[in-house]
């Protein structure tokens, strides 16, 4: 069992847990991920880890509630547990001084993007951060963002905060006008990587992204997790979370990533339909009202 | 006196095939108490036993038997569990047909004798007794004993070690113990109720496992000897083999390892766990083992229309137990024998159809078996939604990975000593498929009763 120590609504869906697991703790590093279980009937949900703290021996993640697992996820309190936590899971990022870099962040990916820029700052390197959402209400963590890196950009798709742009836009412009950029971070929804990769091809600045296909084991049993590049398949779990986006067979990646879309939904309005609604759905305005004043 | 000849088994009750496809439970219903001591009457308790030769971890067979026979059922678990902790596994999932089966003296001109049926009765005897029955607790060596894997080697070598009296921690990467007895087996082979029951046995015997530990990520094989004495590695073969055809990696292609953890670790086949799995109408199993026959029987299950096995050689070359293909055939599994995948066919990512090739049988290969030598131009097509490659398994690289002077074969199989089970790493040992590869359960039961043995010279003269 593993404790929740301390949960913070991070915006109308994005929820952030600060989880009791020295052993992880004590392991991580920038780049892994965990898997966790709710409970005895619960899936085996991997996370990147977005903060750990090795002496306190805890490890953060922030979840967005995309379906049934995740929004139940999202009930569980300070003080209650998850039944499993394993990991850490798969390579950590490589840091070194790259010399200038750009770390892109798209929705809830700011979560992993954060410890990985943060160390990139640490070991000299110049980091710029892009980030980038939907709207106001899905940015969250721009003041840890700006402590720990050289500059940072916000853009959401209504305008609603920052500029009305996709992230391919500032990317773009930052590419075109810095010759001397070592190393692109792109983590995010799966499309918005393939677009990243898609910007900085012509360029040829490496670009590394962390994928998050679906899986179940976590540690290379199941296969699940495989992605093709062009040199072949290979295990997210174990060969990643992070590849070169420029090798990555994207259409196919997009298209398993959604193969369970029809189970997941039935799933989702079957909790949203039970005992669930009110509280969901209160959660939901709570949430929409703090975007709206906000 | 030369005792009689019972030339048959005792017939063994099943559920109908038309009924167990719709559950799943247990296919074979079980002896009663008199079936079992009619059965164990038939064994001719000969001097120079065969059967016991063909038992990897050296059951006294004719023994046990004989205690049958009077209906001293707890004398006879007794005498079983002396060297093999997991009776109630054995007995469902060893290939008594080449084992102590295969060797009994009746098999030469009738049935052998049922010793894996009358094995796991005399165990569920045990447990339906609400009792089960651990050895004293032995003098504590104050040595411990890091187990890695808490699959069939890992539990054998626990419960051997944890009798000798060293401390014994079992580390387990999942969320359940017992490694492929749990996320591979299928509930109507091996009920999980009865895995547990044997873990719970093997933590009396004062076994400690720690769940949710990944040893080579959490910590490594250096990191655990500086708190462990010795290191048994009994971490299987979990690296899911596939094929590298065109399609492979379309929505609705599993590794079989997928498609039975999804159903068997994370039950997807109960609609109060929250793990999808694809149920298809039509699915195509590739391979001829074990693992393809487990999953070919639980798409039945999952409520597929078809259930179509694709394998390369002959019926006479399946590597399976014969029980399991039995079983499948009864249950209406199709086999589509002589036939080589050569491509996955999809739409909108999702795959749709199998493009095979037909074989005839050639001369025998390496492992002794025909070679299927495909005909040129029989391509053809099978159509179906989910396709399941159950070809093999290696041993994840995990550790390996972190360990550089542990020696590995090209396969990703460790190496060690036939006898000692000995790597190539001072105080670390290994068994079961992460040496063998896939292979079986009782084999691996078999090395880990070595290793176990040779660990315990090693903790106590310290001699590598």
């Amino acid at each position: 069992m593993y404790k929740i120590l301390h949960k913070e609504v991070l915006s109308e869906t994005v929820k952030l847990m600060i989880l009791e697991a020295p052993l992880v703790a004590h392991k991580a590093k920038a780049g892994q991920f965990v898997i966790v279980r709710i409970d005895e009937t619960g899936e085996r949900i991997p996370l990147t880890i977005a903060d750990f703290d090795a002496e306190k021996g805890t490890v953060t993640i922030i979840f967005q509630e995309v379906g049934k697992s995740t929004l139940q996820m999202g009930q569980l309190e300070e003080g209650e547990y998850f039944e499993n936590v394993v990991g850490p899971l798969g390579h950590a990022t490589e840091i070194k001084n790259y010399g200038k870099v750009v770390m892109v962040a798209g929705g809830v990916g700011i979560a992993p993007i954060f410890p990985i820029a943060r160390a990139l700052k640490q070991a000299g390197n110049h980091v710029t951060v892009i980030m980038g959402a939907r709207n106001k209400s899905l940015l969250f963590w721009e003041d840890r963002m700006r402590a720990e890196t050289d500059e940072v950009i916000l853009c959401t798709d209504d305008g609603s905060y920052g500029r009305k742009a996709l992230i391919t836009e500032p990317l773009k412009e930052i590419l075109e006008q810095n010759k001397d950029i070592a190393q692109v971070w792109a983590i995010g929804p799966s499309i918005m990587m393939k677009f990243a990769s898609l910007t900085t091809k012509p360029f040829n600045v490496p670009t590394l992204v962390s994928l998050n296909t679906i899986m179940v084991d976590g540690t290379g049993m199941c296969g699940g997790c495989r992605v093709v590049m062009d040199s072949g398949a290979k295990f997210v779990c174990v060969d990643g979370p992070e590849f070169d986006g420029h090798h990555v067979d994207w259409d196919l990646l997009l298209a398993r990533l959604s193969f369970f879309k029809t189970e997941e939904q039935a799933a989702t309005e079957e909790w949203k339909e039970k005992d669930h609604k009110c509280r969901t759905d209160s959660l939901f305005e709570a949430g929409i009202k703090a975007g709206q004043n906000g | 006196m030369a005792k009689k000849i019972v030339p048959f088994k005792v017939p063994m009750s099943e559920q109908p095939a038309c009924e167990r496809v719709h559950n799943y439970q247990e296919v074979p219903l079980g002896y009663t108490p008199e079936q079992a001591m009619e059965e164990a009457r038939r064994c001719l308790q000969c001097a120079k036993p065969t059967c016991m030769d063909g038992c990897p971890v050296n059951v006294n067979i004719p023994g046990f038997l004989a205690l049958v026979a009077d209906g001293d059922f707890q004398g006879a678990v007794n005498m079983i569990k002396k060297t093999n902790a997991l009776p109630a596994i054995t007995g469902r999932v060893c290939p008594q047909e080449v084992q102590c089966e295969g060797v009994c003296v009746l098999n030469k001109k009738f049935e052998p004798v049922g010793i894996g049926r009358l094995e796991s009765f005399v165990a569920d005897w045990e447990a339906k007794q609400g009792k089960i029955s651990a050895p004293e607790a032995p003098t504590q060596s104050g040595k411990k004993v890091a187990i890695v894997g808490s699959g069939p080697a890992g539990l054998t070598a626990a419960a051997d070690l944890a009798r000798m009296g060293h401390q014994v921690n079992v580390f387990e990467a999942l969320h359940e113990p017992g490694g492929v007895l749990v996320y591979g087996i299928p509930e109507f082979r091996l009920p999980k109720a009865i895995v547990k029951r044997e873990v719970d046995y093997v933590k009396s015997l004062g076994a400690q496992v720690q769940l949710d530990f990944i040893v080579g990520a959490v910590a490594t094989l250096d990191e655990l000897l500086e708190k462990y004495d010795a290191i048994l590695l009994g971490t299987g073969a979990g690296l899911p083999w596939f094929m590298g055809l065109p399609g492979e990696n379309l929505g609705g292609v599993y590794s079989s390892n997928e498609y039975l953890t999804r159903v068997n670790l994370m039950k997807a086949y109960r609609d109060d766990y929250d793990t999808p799995v694809s149920r298809g109408t039509r699915v195509l199993t590739i391979g001829g083992g074990n693992t393809a026959m487990d999953a070919s029987r639980t798409a039945l299950r999952l409520g597929a229309k078809e259930s179509i096995i694709v394998y390369r050689r002959s019926r006479a070359e399946l590597p399976a137990r014969a029980e399991e293909v039995h079983h499948a055939e009864q249950e209406g599994v199709q086999f589509n024998l002589l036939t080589t995948p050569i491509a996955f066919h999809g739409k909108d990512g999702r795959v749709t159809a199998l493009e095979c090739i037909k074989n005839e049988l050639g001369e025998p290969d390496a492992s002794g078996r025909r070679k299927p030598v495909p005909i040129e131009g029989s391509n053809f097509f099978i159509e179906a939604d989910v396709m399941v490659i159950a070809i093999g398994q290696s041993p994840s690289p995990l550790i390996a990975n972190t360990t550089p002077e542990l020696e590995t074969r090209k396969n990703g199989t460790v190496t060690a000593d036939s006898a000692s089970m000995k790597t190539s790493k001072k105080g670390v040992f290994a068994a079961g498929d992460i040496i063998t590869g896939g292979a079986t359960v009782i084999l691996a039961m078999g090395q880990a009763k070595l290793a176990a043995k040779a660990i315990d010279e090693y903790l106590q003269t310290g001699i590598w």
